[in-house]
């Protein structure tokens, strides 16, 4: 390893009036130019890491701590984060609050104007900044008029300006969109490699960096449990703790494979070298001969497979011949063909006085008790619609009908607390129905982001009667693997008991969890409509890490049917031991 | 949607026209030359000659539309002031109506005169207002900011927070009024608005924390003074020259019209509003002066 850049030695740190430390002797030094990725679950401990990086702990958040920080030397007891802002950048999660100027160029400049840089050094860097982050377009854009990615785009640039040797980013793709964050990963990588910066990076969706990233330090319980390659963190991961496993490694855990891949592209060439794989490109599918011959190779075999497909069983058989048929707007001829729909929209326009149109001629159907996700880059028009369906905003054209109350759950739940204590929140029985009960007495600004998600749930749930409809604006934003998991089997509960259930989401491997059908939304419109095994499989930002490791396999049922399109690690793990245990089949599917 | 409606507040936004193409610190001296000779000039004519300047340098500003609701804004301003100073001025002699005896205040006589020059104090505040709305909206905030935090580094950055925190916290208490309207049983009237206050000034401090670990970073502890920006350093544009002859000449011409008297109105006892050929000219030359620099739309492009 080259020189550290950055050293923790036996370093604890308790924040003030916490019972435990929040970073528990942690020793590691991270070398000029390489790029960490800090892994963990929600509370374990990675964004004080990152603030102890950068000074802020403990000289902003106050507290005690024992041990050093030494960034380039500088030991953070002695050197305050203003002093190390010029060795260090940082990005936090919220590009809202990091923007304090009002323009873009004097957002960039500030940094530097602050350390009373000349002009011609500010002017220079800028200009640099803004060309090396695509953002020069922006620089004479007010900073409110951004959009979320733009935001996060300038918000880097102006942790970059002074050209800091480490950068810090606690989860910065967390509030943007799949295209959006795999453009920041991107541009982080470039950055990288090209300039030699070194980067530590705290993610929940590792999926999404674990093949770009040189090291992977995870912290759980306050303390770095595991510091290695990703190789070695997914070994650990499977071992220690499977809530983070990426799904690619989580499908080869649970299929008995030892070899752990990083990335997509590793996945399938472990599976071609153990004689796993079809062969097919990313994005080709299966013949309909060949997914039937795998999934009753696969039932025979197994004989799990009925079970292991729950998350899109429902829409058995569609899925299957559906991709024969072509894949729009199935879902919505399936509710107009008949049965009462919970939701529905008829050309329902949304254009604002003097703006655009921001929903353009909307038809949707939603049925009792059936899942929905709506997908789409920010912007698309997902929340809008759901505003429209829970009667927020009033369609300037068209018609909205619901047969019942529309549930709607907004995109932070903090929003929704405005009393000390819980119970003042909701009833007694709404919070048993989310799993709050015994903590009536807690306060609300206590409660973890789960537990804040929950509580706001229950709030929006209270009533004698059921809604008819619950609709999920971004739920899972800033949610580790495991509540994710735990959000998505309660939706489905409230699928079964007769709720439909609507949920906006940028995450693919969320929507296979938690949905049948999904929507794929762009520039106002519903750009495609189709069940979850057909949407999520075979693209490149819209499918499953799952799908797109197997190229879109199918899976069956116990009839030796397709029953649609392995999304789930489960589902992926089920089809990997079938063609292990059935090598002919797959010598017959590439035939 | 919330970014496309926060884009109808009224906040900077640099746009191809002359104003916006001078530097801050000139369409800031030619905004504030505007709202001086509105606050020493009483002669309604001239203060409405000044009305009719703002509305054509708000349409070259490309600001029409933000100064008519502006000028709704000052509506709910002025229409108090032209009643309260018909009910409380005891002044001018034309009584148009008698409301009694009102006990410790005495005759509640209405006169003309009252109701003139509590009109004439509308217009001039009216003026005021659309003058520093068209300066808030074409002067870069940044630019002026800027040159503050070299007199002094964390005033002018406290200024500039506070620019920030406003819509920042305007946009939180919609989001937070947003999802009270989600709620089964909505809380209604004034502990709506109790529970909704709570939460913004709750939310205020979570922002205000996250706000000043962002600022921690930049280096805000360690600032020393402001260097001057390469824009104030490079030479004046034909914009700044025309703003800056602009600002001189209505300045000129409020001297000038101090010396020949052309801005004399009295409305107590009797209302006296001496019009000639010189009140004339003065409206034309005001008009002409603070305009002229809309005319020249050479280099104006982002």
């Amino acid at each position: 390893m080259s020189a550290p850049v950055l050293e923790f030695e036996d370093f604890t740190y308790t924040y003030p009036g916490a019972a435990v430390p929040a970073l528990a002797e942690v020793t590691l030094a991270i070398g000029e130019g390489e790029l960490c990725l800090v892994a963990g679950m929600t509370g374990q401990g990675k964004s004080t890491l990152l603030r102890a990086a950068c000074g802020l702990v403990p000289h902003f958040h106050g507290g005690s701590c024992r041990g050093a920080v030494r960034v380039e030397g500088l030991d953070t007891r002695d050197h305050g984060p203003a002093q190390l802002g010029a060795l260090v950048g940082v990005l936090f999660q919220d590009p809202e609050t990091q923007l304090v100027m009002g323009s873009v160029r004097a957002e960039l400049a500030l940094a530097l104007e602050s350390r009373g840089s000349t002009a011609s050094e500010v002017a220079r860097a800028v200009e640099e900044v803004a060309l090396a982050l695509g953002v020069d377009h922006l620089l004479d854009r007010p900073t409110a008029e951004l959009s979320g990615g733009e935001k996060q785009r300038v918000a880097l640039g102006a942790a970059l300006v002074g050209r800091p040797r480490i950068v810090l980013l606690d989860e910065p793709t967390s509030q943007l969109d799949p295209v959006a964050g795999d453009e920041l990963i991107a541009l982080l990588r470039r950055l990288n490699r090209d300039w030699g910066v070194t980067v530590m990076l705290a993610e929940h969706r590792l999926e999404r960096c674990l093949a770009d990233v040189d090291r992977v330090i995870c912290v759980s319980g306050a303390r770095v449990v595991h510091d290695g390659d990703p190789a070695s963190f997914l070994r650990h991961a499977s071992h220690h703790a499977p809530a983070l496993e990426t799904p690619g490694a989580r499908m080869f855990s649970l299929a008995g494979l030892h070899e752990m891949p990083v990335g997509v592209r590793e996945a399938r060439a472990l599976l071609r070298a153990a004689g796993l794989a079809s062969g097919r490109p990313v994005g080709d599918e299966p013949a309909v001969g060949e997914m039937a011959c795998e999934a009753r190779a696969a039932v025979r075999e197994e004989g799990v497979l009925g079970s292991v497909t729950a998350a899109n069983g429902r829409a058995r058989g569609a899925g299957a011949r559906g991709r024969v048929r072509g894949r729009t707007r199935r879902g919505a001829a399936r509710h107009e063909a008949g049965g009462e729909s919970a939701l529905r929209l008829r050309s329902a326009w949304l254009e604002l006085d003097r703006g655009p149109a921001i929903l353009r001629g909307v038809t949707l159907a939603v049925g009792a008790g059936e899942s929905i996700a709506l997908m789409g880059r920010n912007g698309s028009g997902k929340s809008t619609l759901l505003r429209l369906a829970a009667g927020l905003l009033s369609a300037t054209r068209g018609a909205v009908e619901r047969s019942g109350r529309v549930a709607l759950l907004l995109q932070n739940p903090s929003d929704y607390l405005l009393h000390e204590r819980v119970d003042q929140e909701a009833s007694a029985a709404a919070l048993a129905a989310v799993g709050l009960q015994g903590m009536g007495a807690r306060h609300t600004r206590d409660l973890s982001g789960g537990e804040r998600q929950r509580l706001a749930l229950a709030i929006v749930t209270d009533s004698e009667r059921p809604p008819a409809v619950l609709a999920l604006d971004e739920p899972t934003r800033g949610m580790d693997r495991h509540a994710k998991s735990e959000l998505a089997e309660a939706l489905r509960r409230r699928a079964r008991e007769g709720q439909a259930v609507i949920v906006a989401t940028h995450d693919p491997e969320f929507a296979a969890a938690a949905a049948d059908r999904v929507l794929l939304m762009a520039d106002g419109r519903i750009i495609a409509d189709d069940t979850a095994s057909g949407m999520l499989s075979g693209g490149w930002y819209f499918a499953t890490e799952t799908a797109r490791i197997l190229g879109g396999a199918a899976v069956g049922d116990r009839s030796g049917q397709a029953a649609g399109v392995a999304l789930l690690p489960e589902q992926g793990a089920a089809l990997l031991r079938a063609r292990r245990a059935r090598p002919s089949v797959v010598e017959g599917a590439r035939a | 949607m919330s970014a496309t409606l926060a884009g109808k507040a009224l906040v900077y936004r640099r746009l191809p026209t002359p104003l916006h193409a001078t530097r801050a610190w000139v369409g800031a001296l030619w905004a504030a030359a505007f709202v001086l000779v509105a606050l020493l000039i009483s002669n309604p004519v001239v203060l409405g000659a000044l009305a009719v300047a703002l509305a054509l340098a708000g349409a070259g500003a490309s600001l029409g539309r933000a100064l008519l609701r502006a000028l709704r804004t000052a509506a709910i301003v002025a229409v108090p002031i032209v009643l309260v100073n018909v009910l409380v001025s005891r002044q001018g002699l034309t009584v148009f109506a008698r409301l009694g005896d009102l006990g410790p205040f005495g005759q509640g006589d209405l006169t003309v005169e009252a109701l003139v020059n509590g009109a004439v104090i509308a217009l001039k505040v009216t003026v005021v207002i659309l003058g520093t709305t068209l300066a808030s909206l074409a002067v870069d905030p940044d630019e002026l900011l800027a040159i503050a935090r070299r007199l002094s580094f964390r005033s002018a950055l406290t200024a500039s927070l506070a620019l920030r925190m406003v819509p920042l916290l305007g946009a939180d208490a919609r989001r937070f009024a947003e999802a009270q309207r989600t709620r089964p049983s909505a809380p209604s009237g004034v502990r709506a608005r109790a529970l909704l206050l709570g939460a913004v000034v709750a939310g205020a401090l979570d922002r205000a924390m996250d706000v000043a670990a962002t600022l921690e970073v930049r280096g805000l502890a360690a600032a020393g003074p402001s260097p001057r920006s390469t824009r104030a350093r490079a030479p004046l544009s034909r914009h700044d020259i025309a703003f800056l002859a602009s600002a001189a000449g209505m300045l000129a011409l409020l001297a000038f019209a101090g010396l020949l008297g052309l801005d004399r109105f009295e409305a107590y006892p009797l209302i006296r509003l001496p019009l000639s050929w010189g009140t004339g000219a003065l409206c034309a030359a005001l008009v002409l002066v603070s305009t002229a620099p809309f005319l020249d739309r050479r280099g104006v492009e982002l």
